[in-house]
């Protein structure tokens, strides 16, 4: 049986506004056919100050899928739309004290939810961009669709450069069989039919920059590491997490790890990566530090 | 209140008489049966009594045909990779589409390594469609693998005759029995099945023991080498204190099979027709008429098993469901999606199996329990309204499917 908290339990042995709302002006039906899950959530919005008076749902799925609705209908009770729409999956899982990760597709359902019912009360259409695969890496709840849309997006071939993009792989390691599967199956499409596939040392970039030849002044130098730091941050940032730059000594490029980043026990894993980066980008072995490593200064 | 278990196909309680057969196997009797000292041959003379016990409920010819293994999987594998590894000149394997994972998952494997799997189907109560099988037995086929009953439905496979056929075309056969030993009676030494796997833990012997039947002459080689236990074809020190657990366990099953087969099956019916009274829009999976006799699966319509669970668990009943949330995959039970049940339907199936210890009262418990949880979700269901099932539930909520 999952391990559910305690308030994952209470709001499914009692759930909070559950049933049909009569004067309803918002609602948005989501659900995951194949994974059981669906949901109705019905808003009460008042149209001057567009603040949700009140949020109804109907679920048809598992415990936490029921939970989730819940803690949504109690969490946007009161806000207004705008502030609503700011609601995240990861919030609704923190009010719950968290959610096992092969169920955090259940607060993302909610999310989906909410967006719905906002759409359909402004007249909008909502579509639905999100596709869900078979769960490859628990550790930290990545699917096969998510991993595999990566893997193209960014041509990677190895499982660490999947685990630095991802993290899927990141943890307790038993999913990269899993990874190595995807990265063959995405590269035997690359390589199309009658074509032979690149060995796996050869990274298929064709258009990846060439390491430049001639030496780099420390201006250009500084200027290609803030280049690679920006690159990765948007990926960081949607962890909650956050890079920059806090010094370059010789060949230790230190930097400071922010937000969730920081004391993540993914630290070693996105140092890894940003340096492999570094390494591609100035065509010289560099090594990239926690500023905690930084020699303290007389 | 004591819980009342209705997991049993899941996994079983040891017997307190198989605990107590087994104890000194911890103790006095820890010798290494290949020793030649008086420690050894005491294990040694227990692990040949428990061979003949096993021998017996299988209706086995010779003792020499059971092979003690870890648990129910190893003995599959071991079937499977050794009939294709002896027969190397064949690369084809027969199984069905609702095996258990220990099958399904190795054959999955196998197709990768570039072997060719048929799996056959089976039709809206779970069956197979022996013209098809009988279409599939060609040269080219190393091995048939088909479960003699289904874990999740307990529907009935005729694999004697299947195995009849099979060897009338010179074709290995195997079965995985882990569901059906000890349930209903099995004589093997009447039929033509080359290979059968069996597991402790399903029949009240504990886990980590498991045994795979092969027939005198059928051609086989080990999937694990080393020393000479088993005669070579299972290497590894014995379980001793396990297979003297298991032989009783088989002793006692024989004993226990007239029960399995009147009471149990009495009050697996009664709970069965019990909750079908009561609820509207549920039905029994499966081939009903053909079953094992412990084994009910009802699938609820308009609701999710996990949540079922949830509150049965709530109230000391344990059960388990085919949805796909139980699992952690997305999928529900391959073995209903198999059958064509509806995703509506297949979510909220949830299976009952009984052993010999379940009591009139425990069954009395889940009849009354059953019907308040059912309503209760139904509530909380977009497909649902306060009087029954929305008119036209997909076209009433027809939501946006990732």
């Amino acid at each position: 049986m999952w391990e559910y908290s305690d308030k994952v339990r209470e709001h499914f042995f009692n759930p909070r506004n559950s049933g049909p709302l009569e004067e309803a002006n918002g609602i948005g039906d989501v659900g995951s056919i194949q994974c059981g899950d669906a949901l109705r959530l019905m808003l009460k919005v008042e149209p001057e100050t567009e603040v949700i008076l009140d949020a109804h749902f109907q679920t048809f799925g598992c415990g936490s899928a029921i939970a989730s609705s819940s803690a949504l209908t109690e969490m946007i009770k009161g806000m207004t739309l705008d502030d609503a729409l700011k609601v995240s999956n990861q919030d609704i899982a923190d009010f719950l004290d968290g959610l096992p990760p092969e169920k955090m597709h259940c607060s993302v359902m909610g999310r989906e939810a909410l967006q719905a019912a906002i759409a359909n009360y402004r007249g909008e259409e909502w579509s639905d961009d999100h596709e869900e695969g078979a769960l490859i890496c628990k550790c930290f709840a990545i699917d096969a669709v998510m991993i595999e849309d990566v893997v193209n997006a960014n041509n990677l071939n190895t499982v660490e450069e999947v685990t630095f993009y991802t993290k899927a792989g990141g943890g307790c390691a038993a999913c990269h069989e899993g990874i190595e599967e995807i990265l063959a199956k995405v590269k035997a499409s690359r390589a199309g039919p009658g074509e032979v596939s690149p060995p796996p040392a050869c990274p298929a970039t064709p258009e990846a920059p060439k390491p430049p030849s001639k030496k780099l002044s420390i201006v250009e130098k500084i200027a290609k590491i803030q280049e690679v730091l920006e690159s990765v941050r948007p990926m960081l940032q949607r962890d909650h997490g956050d890079v920059e730059l806090a010094d370059v000594q010789g060949k230790k490029i230190y930097v400071h790890l922010k937000g969730a980043c920081s004391g993540c026990m993914m630290e070693a894993a996105t140092l890894g990566g940003i340096q492999q980066k570094m390494i591609e980008a100035l065509g010289e072995l560099v090594q990239v530090l926690p500023s905690s490593h930084m020699p303290v200064e007389a | 209140m004591e819980p009342t278990y209705l997991d049993n196909n899941a996994t079983t309680r040891c017997d307190p008489a198989v605990v107590e057969a087994m104890l000194p196997f911890f103790t006095e009797h820890f010798g290494n049966a290949s020793s030649i000292h008086a420690f050894g041959s005491e294990v040694g003379k227990a692990l040949k009594k428990a061979r003949a016990q096993v021998q017996a409920l299988l209706g086995a010819e010779h003792d020499s045909e059971i092979i003690f293994t870890s648990c129910g999987t190893e003995s599959d594998s071991t079937a499977i990779l050794s009939a294709l590894k002896a027969q190397p000149e064949r690369n084809t394997v027969i199984t069905t589409n609702v095996e258990h994972p220990a099958i399904l998952t190795l054959c999955e494997w196998l197709e990768k390594e570039g072997y060719i799997v048929h799996k056959l189907k089976v039709d809206k109560k779970g069956r197979l469609d022996m013209d098809e099988y009988k279409s599939l037995l060609q040269d080219n086929v190393a091995i048939v693998s088909v479960m003699w009953a289904n874990n999740e439905t307990g529907t009935i496979f005729p694999v004697e005759e299947m195995a009849a056929l099979a060897s009338a075309k010179g074709i290995m056969f195997h079965t995985d029995a882990v569901q059906a030993v000890g349930k209903i009676p099995i004589d093997l030494k009447n039929t033509k099945i080359d290979m059968l796997s069996l597991s402790g833990h399903k029949l009240h012997a504990p886990k980590g023991i498991g045994v795979l039947y092969l027939r005198r002459g059928c051609r086989f080689r080990p999937l694990l080498r080393g020393g000479h236990q088993e005669r070579g074809r299972r290497a590894g020190t014995e379980n001793s204190a396990s297979i003297v657990g298991l032989g009783m366990a088989c002793e006692l099953a024989m004993n226990k099979m007239e029960i399995e087969n009147t009471e149990v099956k009495r009050l697996r019916d009664k709970l069965e027709q019990g909750i079908l009274s009561q609820i509207t829009h549920c039905f029994p999976t499966g081939d009903v008429s053909n079953r094992l006799p412990n084994t009910s699966n009802i699938a609820f319509e308009y609701i999710e098993g996990e949540a079922i669970l949830l509150l049965l668990n709530k109230m000391g009943i344990a059960a388990s469901s085919g949805s796909a949330c139980t699992s952690g995959s997305l999928e529900p039970s391959h073995v209903m999606r198999a059958m064509g049940i509806p995703y509506t339907a297949a979510h909220g199936t949830i299976r009952f199996s009984l052993s010999v210890y379940n009591t009139e009262a425990e069954i009395d418990r889940v009849i009354e329990a059953v019907p308040p949880i059912v309503a209760q979700l139904r509530k909380l269901s977009p497909y649902w309204t306060d009087k029954g099932p929305a008119a036209n539930p997909e076209a009433a909520f027809a939501p946006t499917y990732a």
